[in-house]
């Protein structure tokens, strides 16, 4: 190990908790609570509830309290993007990750030696948060959930107009389209507004805190009526967002021969989209696919690349095969906003990743 | 071929038949000769290509990518053809070409330049990524001026033709042109991997409805046709004349049971039905008539309508009728029923060789009749079929057709107590072969599909064990990507203590979300991994037990533990119960004296097996 690894390696550290700070003395992401949090974004399984004191962009705390309560942590500490803060021994920078509204990479600096933690991060167009940065560092950390040379993202708009094409052509059927409340759910209807499509957007209950979140934020999203109960019969032709646990269920059932969509980067893989029942899967994703994972570490020039979670053997092997030192670091709690999403149930005994109403059930009722 | 493509591709996806049917008719009306009869030949397995194998593709790939993604993609995806449409990528497929930076390069100093966070309806700088329109109009892929999209009937066309050693370079040049779905719907069609849901059947179904004409018709002429079938097309569309050659012997739907429940009992009256075994075999349906030259033409058919008569030649030779029967495909040694396991020896050989029908004799075991010299029967009352069958089996006196008997009972408790013990209620011997009763309403006419009510099917209660799951694999069809097939073990004293031995291997029983959990687990506690297959952790303190149903038990030189289950499947996973208390090989030596003597040892106790 050169001089530079070694001192990274210091800088930063793995513990129970994820990824620590010494110098600092902070955790990023912490999956359990800590004293002190630095968080990159609002998916429940970076941003937890229950830490001393947080870190981390207006949006993301401001995220952070409509999933948790105004009292989610001991005390908060707005992160300005670009600002760079001492924190004990070490600096600290947020700059935009391009993931979801608030999300940040967080640079951390000691002397000569500049490490990334990118959180999640995406290249692909979202007209909903500011796009990602690429930082030239020592260290970089990604996460890798498509981190195989078969995902690929397709163009956004070009999954949104196939959602709208067969809204037009099935206007005797109802689409309900599942989509995580925090970010895709905002995404998929920002890129239904651009494509022109001028309907209203039905809300599953569970995702209006956060719209109207995203709204207030200055997120143009048009009219997003939430559906009662006894108007689904009534949504023909319309299109209707909800959490991906709610699209099997009861309540989607009683929509007018319903055609079951799915916006995730796993509808790539025709078995996982079929294993989960939908019939229109939308290949629309907030992570990055493999060419920008690639491309990504390319652009910050880093010798060294630690991958925290998804498929980091791959990933791992393509940087090693070019000659960039990598490890994986098999971290655990991670990935869920999605692979939890996909299985249409939230982890057990962790925060719904998809905020409010997380039995579809209680959503029934309470919607 | 595009639009073939996203045609497979959305029935992929569509669960309803009659959605099936409607996608495939609107296809068939909008597509032009002969590309729509190249798909319909697609669509009913018509289409076969000598050289186009598996290889071949592998081969491609491997050229143009590392082996080390490939496997693990290959791993990931678990279908050979997705995962080459997804990598597929000229000319680099792991790495986009090199892009200029557009947005100035990267900062040198985070801080200096990061933009105040705007709003996003103020329109922050798009990304740029691979996946998004480019900014300026240039082209995305590195692959140059557009290449020539082949029809499918090109593609036909080129595979037919093309000799051994132009053939991967014509495929790699396709892949090239097409797009993800193309890409893989090509890959599947050259594979003959084409599972997409849709029986020969149902193609037919979708192209009578482009007239108004009846599926069976369709079963009529399309003995002697031949794609891209112009003259089929032509003729449900009226624009020409009904194709000669009608098929002599066609294929008829066959009628389906229901599975009965103990509360069906109540409401049924025992003396409106006749009981029959239900034989452990393959459902066909045997069909011999005359062409206009008077030569009889014979077929076998699966019970989808996929024509089978060249696995069985032993069978079609003995089809010396004009009839249709229904009936159950077994393996007859000896005037004795063999047990599923030695048909699966026979449907397992590719090649049908002489060895092998004297080894494997196939069987026809009738238990109806559909028609008989170009006289239609399904309307009749089963009672009246039963009797022409009878007759007609007995004027064949073909050694291998005979008649499936039936079972007489006064009382469901009759019944109940021969479904226990069919070789005391005159099976003998083939009690083997037989996995339960059917249960046949005397007035039933023979009606296509499974109509609930007529027919019922009264499976025997299956013996459990708690065994311990030790190896995973990566499933078929729409469960490619998850490790949906286990094999378990159960506990037997060894030298060095307890130890684990393999006893079944089973792929279905569960749920949907109980499938994600499982693959989870696998993935989760992979501790080995053999090519596909992951050895999980296991032990007295660790692993998962599975509680497996299956129908019998057989003695086996192949298996470590000595016996082989037949039909095992996952009744119940067992989150809560610690590995050290599964079963032990004992009780499946248990089972398999007492299933010697011709009983069910669990009996109507299906909870107390694994307790
Ligand atoms: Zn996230």
């Amino acid at each position: 190990m050169s001089g530079m690894a070694t001192r990274a390696a210091d800088l930063l550290t793995l513990t129970p908790q994820g990824l620590y700070c010494p110098g600092g003395d902070f955790h990023v992401d912490p999956t359990r609570p800590v004293p002190r949090a630095l968080i990159t974004h609002g998916h429940s399984d970076h941003a937890r509830s229950g830490h001393g004191h947080v870190m981390a962009t207006a949006e993301t705390l401001g995220i952070m309290a409509v999933r948790y309560g105004a009292d989610f942590a001991g005390a908060t500490q707005t992160a300005e993007l670009g600002e760079v803060v001492r924190i004990g021994e070490v600096t600290v920078t947020f700059v935009p990750a391009g993931h979801v509204l608030g999300s940040a990479q967080i640079v951390i600096e000691h002397g000569k030696c500049r490490l990334v933690v990118s959180g999640d991060y995406k290249r692909g167009r979202d007209p909903t948060c500011l796009p990602y940065r690429p930082i030239p560092c020592d260290v970089f950390i990604t996460e890798a959930t498509f981190g195989l040379p078969v995902f690929r993202h397709p163009d956004a708009r070009a999954e949104t107009d196939k959602l709208i094409e067969s809204a037009r052509l099935f206007p005797e059927r109802a689409h309900i389209v599942g989509a995580y409340a925090l970010g895709k759910a905002q995404r998929v209807m920002a890129l239904l507004r651009e494509a022109g499509y001028d309907r209203p957007i039905y809300l599953h209950g569970a995702m209006e805190r956060l719209t109207a979140f995203y709204k207030d934020h200055g997120v143009a999203l048009g009219e997003t009526p939430r559906v009662a109960p006894d108007d689904r019969a009534k949504l023909a032709g319309e299109i209707v967002i909800c959490p991906p646990s709610a699209i099997q269920d009861l309540w989607a059932r009683k929509f007018p021969d319903p055609v079951t969509a799915f916006a995730s980067g796993w509808m790539r893989v025709r078995a996982r989209a079929r294993q989960k029942g939908v019939e229109l899967p939308l290949v629309i994703s907030d992570h990055c696919d493999w060419d920008d994972l690639c491309r990504s570490i390319l652009e910050t020039g880093a010798e060294e690349v630690w991958v925290t979670h998804g498929q980091e053997d791959a990933l791992v092997h393509w940087c090693l095969s070019r000659g960039i030192r990598a490890r994986p670091l098999h971290m655990l709690g991670y990935g869920d906003e999605e692979a939890e999403g996909q299985a249409g149930e939230a982890a057990a005994g962790a925060p719904d990743p998809d905020g409010a109403a997380a039995d579809p059930a209680a959503a029934d009722v309470a919607a | 071929m595009n639009r073939f493509a996203h045609l497979i591709d959305r029935i992929g996806y569509e669960p309803r038949r009659n959605a099936k049917i409607r996608l495939m008719a609107d296809y068939f009306r909008h597509t032009p000769d002969p590309e729509r009869g190249f798909a319909l030949a697609a669509l009913t397995g018509a289409l076969s290509f000598r050289h186009a194998k598996p290889n071949l593709i592998r081969g491609l790939m491997a050229e143009r990518s590392d082996p080390a993604l490939f496997g693990l993609s290959w791993d990931y995806v678990g279908d050979l053809s997705e995962t080459v449409a997804l990598m597929w990528r000229a000319p680099d497929p792991e790495l986009p070409a090199p892009r200029a930076e557009p947005d100035g390069g990267a900062p040198q100093n985070p801080g200096a330049d990061a933009r105040p966070h705007a709003s996003g309806a103020d329109g922050p700088a798009p990304g740029i990524g691979h996946n998004n329109p480019p900014p300026d109009g240039e082209p995305i892929a590195p692959e140059g001026p557009c290449p020539h999209v082949p029809a499918l009937s090109e593609v036909v066309e080129g595979l037919a033709t093309a000799g051994k050693s132009e053939l991967p370079r014509l495929v790699a040049t396709w892949l090239d042109a097409l797009d993800e779905t193309g890409r893989w719907a090509l890959l599947k069609l050259i594979t003959s991997e084409l599972r997409i849901g849709v029986s020969a059947r149902l193609a037919k179904t979708a192209v009578a409805s482009l007239g108004d004409i009846a599926t069976d018709e369709v079963e009529h002429v399309w003995h002697g046709l031949e794609p891209p079938y112009r003259e089929l097309f032509a003729w449900v569309e009226g624009k020409g004349p009904r194709p000669e050659g009608v098929n002599p012997a066609p294929f008829r739907p066959p009628m389906l049971a229901h599975p009965v429940e103990d509360e069906d009992f109540a409401k049924l009256d025992p003396a409106l039905f006749g009981a029959e075994w239900k034989w452990d075999g393959i459902r066909l349906q045997a069909v011999a008539g005359r062409d206009p030259e008077g030569r009889l033409v014979r077929r076998i058919y699966s019970r989808t309508g996929e024509d089978v008569s060249k696995a069985f030649p032993d069978l079609v030779e003995a089809l010396d009728f004009e009839a249709a029967l229904d009936g159950e495909l077994l393996i007859v040694r000896e005037g004795r029923v063999q047990s599923f396991n030695v048909l699966q020896q026979r449907l397992n050989r590719k090649a049908v060789t002489p060895k092998m029908i004297a080894e494997y004799p196939a069987h026809l075991r009738c238990y109806d009749i559909l028609a008989e010299g170009g006289e239609d029967l399904r309307h009749l009352p089963f009672a009246d079929r039963r009797i022409r069958l009878e007759s007609l089996i007995g004027r064949i006196g073909a050694p291998g057709i005979d008649l499936s008997p039936t079972v007489p009972f006064g009382s469901w408790e009759e019944l109940a107590e021969a479904r226990r013990d069919p070789a005391g209620a005159g099976a003998g011997p083939d009690a083997d072969a037989i996995e339960g009763c059917m249960l046949k309403r005397l007035d039933s006419p023979y009606l296509p599909g499974r109509p609930k009510g007529p027919w019922w099917k009264w499976k025997r209660e299956p013996f459990l064990v708690d065994a311990v799951m030790m190896y995973a694999q990566r499933g078929h069809g729409k469960r490619s990507s998850f490790y949906s097939d286990y094999t378990f073990g159960v506990w037997r004293e060894s030298a060095g203590g307890p130890e684990l031995v393999p006893v079944g291997k089973a792929y279905s029983g569960f749920t949907d979300q109980e499938l994600l959990k499982l693959d989870r687990f696998v993935r989760n506690n992979t501790v080995n991994r053999f090519g596909p297959v992951r050895e999980v952790g296991y032990g007295p303190d660790k692993g998962l037990v599975l509680e497996v149903a299956f129908e019998g038990l057989q003695r086996s030189g192949r298996h470590k533990s000595g016996v082989a289950m037949r039909f095992p499947r996952i009744n119940r996973i067992r989150w809560d119960k610690p590995a050290g208390e599964a079963d032990r090989l004992e009780i499946l030596e248990r089972i398999l004296k007492k299933g010697e003597t011709g009983q069910h040892p669990l009996g109507g106790a299906p909870a107390g097996g694994g307790a």
